[in-house]
């Protein structure tokens, strides 16, 4: 009895979650207000529509693609050839309904390219997703009719009439049609984990032979899934196509997809809002991170690294526990250890970020003057007193992170072993 | 004739450098069921350290020592990371090193610079091995390294073609056929090889016969590595030592791995031939669809002569070869060529 009223309560405060999830994409513009911030909030709507396709590889299916940005790419290259189709009158469709060929592109290449792929499970599928997007890519260069050379496929979104005024011109108007289309990819993409193919799906990943043994055709069920995963990722591609209004080879290429991977993994995959919170890390990290340093690639390595040993679960299992552990009101005896593995981490960052930029400044622009400024600090590359001092905080952050990480461990295994021990109590 | 002799010594010698490389991934796959996939780093990894210490202690030495410092970063990268992440399953373990790949090329561009570093080979492996000579009325033949004056005729009615082969080439060749021997003899001939193969299929009996199965898998890792890092030292004064060599030869060795056969390291040694062999005569072959098409006598429209379709040469279409052979193997033969086991 308890069991069918906390049901209900969580379908109730699904509704919530979707409801202001929604206010949000409405309201975002006019709080963040700046170009740089439209510009990101779209780019963001984009790549949550990506990460959440290629979760339902990774997360939904446990299949790890290396080349999941052959389908966006494709998507992207579709949507742009069909709006200068319209542009030259062609043929008629609004400019609304072009990601939609996208997908449709994205799906078709998924149905032909996913047919062979998926025959495979685990690591020969990750090996044959590779092989398949250097394929695409290296034809991409092969066929500049399509894929436009170096220069890429340009187009102009403005195309035919204004529609009550919308003509897709202003960045607002764009930001509104990705955020729709955002929001509309999410209820459907989240509807799909309920389904009867999303729950197989989810035990073609956990224990493929049982799902042979009663009778489902495990090939056929990764399949769907990939094709249906290659319609968001064009839809994705599509509105791509529409908001930067140009298409290069790079949307398909290698860089592209390990991209998708990584921030779909930090974000995590084993929570369905993971990869939302994947795509707004890849917008800022891709915007902002690589404004701040050019080393940005190696942190975000390690970070990944990182997370992959000691997080699997990504940015949102950490958000998950830790919300389980604070209505259990153990959060408290976990606080001290919070504190102090931030500050031994932040030591380490400090250190080892100092020695990384001071490594890069000799790199890149030794010719004009030993010293840089990073953080507000003026290192100086010719002082070995810098160097020391940097190498000597990474290795006591190093050091004590370590020292409190084993503590840490400690008192987490006594909680989450008291929490089960509470909830198994009748 | 000398095209095809060249060509053919050509493809073999990069066939027998991907295998260098290949068979150090199958070596891991097949016992630690990992694939590596900064396996290429590790290539990328051999060539730098080659570089900075052949400036500093020679070629000889670098060609021993940047092997084993490959090797002692790839038991490093095992013991510290991978190991951690074993139980996890293999999706972790891909995953990790998918990271470690980022980290490895990073760290490259920034202790060695963004842009190719100048590795040459060593003054005795510069210059052509052999050459060979088709003299059109004495007919061919062959002289060891540079041909010289021979090939200017005196008399213009000879025409004298002369085709020489790269030393570094012949280099990779003796390299990679030394390695394979010793590989076989260290496999199939000595006890810790015996020991391998079986902790290879059984580890928790080699386990309870007294042996440190974790150990074992390290030193495995460390020597597929040190392969990797070995056809570096060679690859990268052959070829170019620059950021992007991880990428271009990794996908290809993926490649080899999956027409071999997951885990078969003789399917690993023939899909790196024909690779290798298929790539080099495809990048010196210029024919396309349409010359193929006007030599059977077909009139094509001005339009369907201007596709890029039909226009596009075989050299041109080299680099997707080998995905396109990756792609018939697994529509016709999906456990590779000498694979035994559908993965």
């Amino acid at each position: 009895m308890s069991d069918l009223v906390s049901k209900s309560s969580v379908v109730s405060s699904d509704q919530w979650v979707w409801g202001l999830f929604a206010m949000l994409l409405v309201l975002a513009p006019w709080v963040f207000t700046s170009n740089l911030s439209m510009t990101m909030m779209s780019q963001m709507g984009i790549a949550i529509i990506a990460c959440l396709s290629y979760n339902i590889l990774l997360g939904q299916g446990g299949m790890l693609s290396f080349g999941h940005a052959v389908y966006s790419g494709m998507g992207s290259y579709f949507t742009i050839h069909a709006l200068n189709m319209v542009g030259q009158g062609s043929f008629y469709l609004p400019v609304s309904v072009l990601p939609l060929v996208g997908g449709l592109a994205g799906m078709g290449f998924a149905v032909l390219l996913g047919f062979v792929t998926t025959r495979k499970s685990g690591t020969t599928f990750s090996m044959i997703t590779l092989g398949m997007a250097e394929l695409v890519f290296a034809m991409s260069l092969m066929f500049s009719e399509f894929f436009g050379g170096e220069a890429g496929v340009s187009g102009n979104r403005v195309v035919g009439e204004a529609v009550m005024g919308i003509n897709f011109g202003p960045q607002r108007q764009v930001y509104y049609l990705i955020a729709l289309y955002t929001f509309v990819s999410m209820v459907l993409l989240y509807a799909l984990t309920q389904t009867p193919l999303g729950r197989i799906l989810n035990a073609v990943r956990d224990n493929p032979e049982r799902v042979e043994f009663i009778g489902y055709n495990t090939q056929q069920v990764r399949y769907r899934a990939f094709i249906i995963a290659g319609f968001f990722a064009g839809i994705a591609g599509g509105l791509g196509a529409l908001n930067f209004e140009i298409v290069t080879a790079e949307v398909v290429g290698p860089a592209r997809s390990g991209a998708y991977l990584l921030f779909t993994f930090l974000g995590g995959a084993t929570f369905f809002f993971g990869p939302v919170l994947g795509g707004i890390l890849m917008v800022l990290a891709f915007v902002l991170l690589s404004e701040l340093t050019k080393a940005w690639l190696l942190y975000l390595g390690f970070v990944f690294l990182f997370m992959v040993v000691y997080a699997p679960g990504g940015f949102a299992a950490l958000i998950m526990v830790n919300l389980r552990i604070f209505k259990a009101g153990a959060f408290g005896r976990l606080f001290n250890g919070y504190v102090g593995l931030l500050l031994s981490g932040l030591l380490m960052l400090a250190g080892a970020s100092a020695l990384i930029e001071m490594v890069y400044h000799l790199q890149l622009n030794a010719a004009m003057s030993s010293q840089l400024v990073f953080a507000g600090i003026t290192l100086d590359t010719h002082a070995a007193s810098h160097w020391w001092f940097a190498g000597s905080l990474l290795l006591a952050g190093l050091g004590l992170f370590e020292w409190q990480r084993k503590r840490f461990m400690g008192v987490w295994d006594q909680v989450q072993a008291d929490l089960a021990g509470a909830g198994s109590k009748p | 004739m000398e095209f095809f002799v060249i060509s053919m010594l050509n493809g073999l010698s990069y066939g027998l450098l991907l295998f260098m490389l290949s068979s150090g991934l199958t070596l891991i796959f097949s016992m630690m069921g990992v694939l590596n996939f900064a396996h290429a780093s590790f290539y990328m990894l051999g060539a730098y350290f080659g570089y900075t210490l052949s400036g500093v202690l020679g070629f000889w030495v670098a060609l021993v020592l940047a092997p084993l410092l490959t090797g002692a970063a790839g038991a490093l990268f095992e013991s510290q990371v991978l190991r951690r992440v074993h139980k996890m399953g293999h999706v972790s373990e891909l995953l990790v090193t998918f990271g470690l790949s980022y980290v490895v090329l990073e760290v490259v561009q920034l202790v060695w610079g963004r842009v190719a570093v100048d590795f040459t080979a060593p003054a005795f492996l510069q210059g052509p091995l052999f050459t060979l000579i088709n003299h059109s009325a004495e007919g061919l033949s062959l002289v060891a390294g540079a041909a010289g004056g021979i090939c200017t005729p005196a008399d213009p009615a000879v025409r004298i073609v002369c085709s020489p082969f790269p030393a570094t080439r012949g280099f990779i060749m003796l390299t990679a056929i030394g390695m394979v021997v010793s590989l076989w003899w260290v496999l199939t001939r000595t006890r810790a090889g015996l020991i391998i193969q079986a902790a290879l299929t059984h580890p928790e009996t080699v386990e309870t016969l007294g042996h440190n199965v974790p150990r074992i898998f390290m030193l495995v890792f460390a020597m597929g590595t040190g392969l990797a890092g070995l056809a570096g030292v060679i690859g990268g004064f052959t070829f170019i030592t620059e950021p992007a060599m991880a990428a271009t030869v990794g996908s290809v060795i993926f490649v080899v791995v999956v027409v071999g056969g997951m885990g078969s390291l003789s399917g690993a040694f023939l899909a790196s031939i024909l690779i290798g062999v298929i790539q080099t005569f495809a990048v010196a072959v210029d024919y396309s669809i349409l010359q193929f098409l006007s030599d059977l006598g077909v009139k094509l429209s001005a339009n369907a002569q201007n596709n890029t379709m039909l226009q596009l040469s075989v050299s041109q279409a080299a680099p997707v070869l080998p995905y396109l052979l990756l792609v018939l193997i697994l529509i016709f033969r999906p456990r590779g060529l000498l694979g035994t086991r559908d993965v």
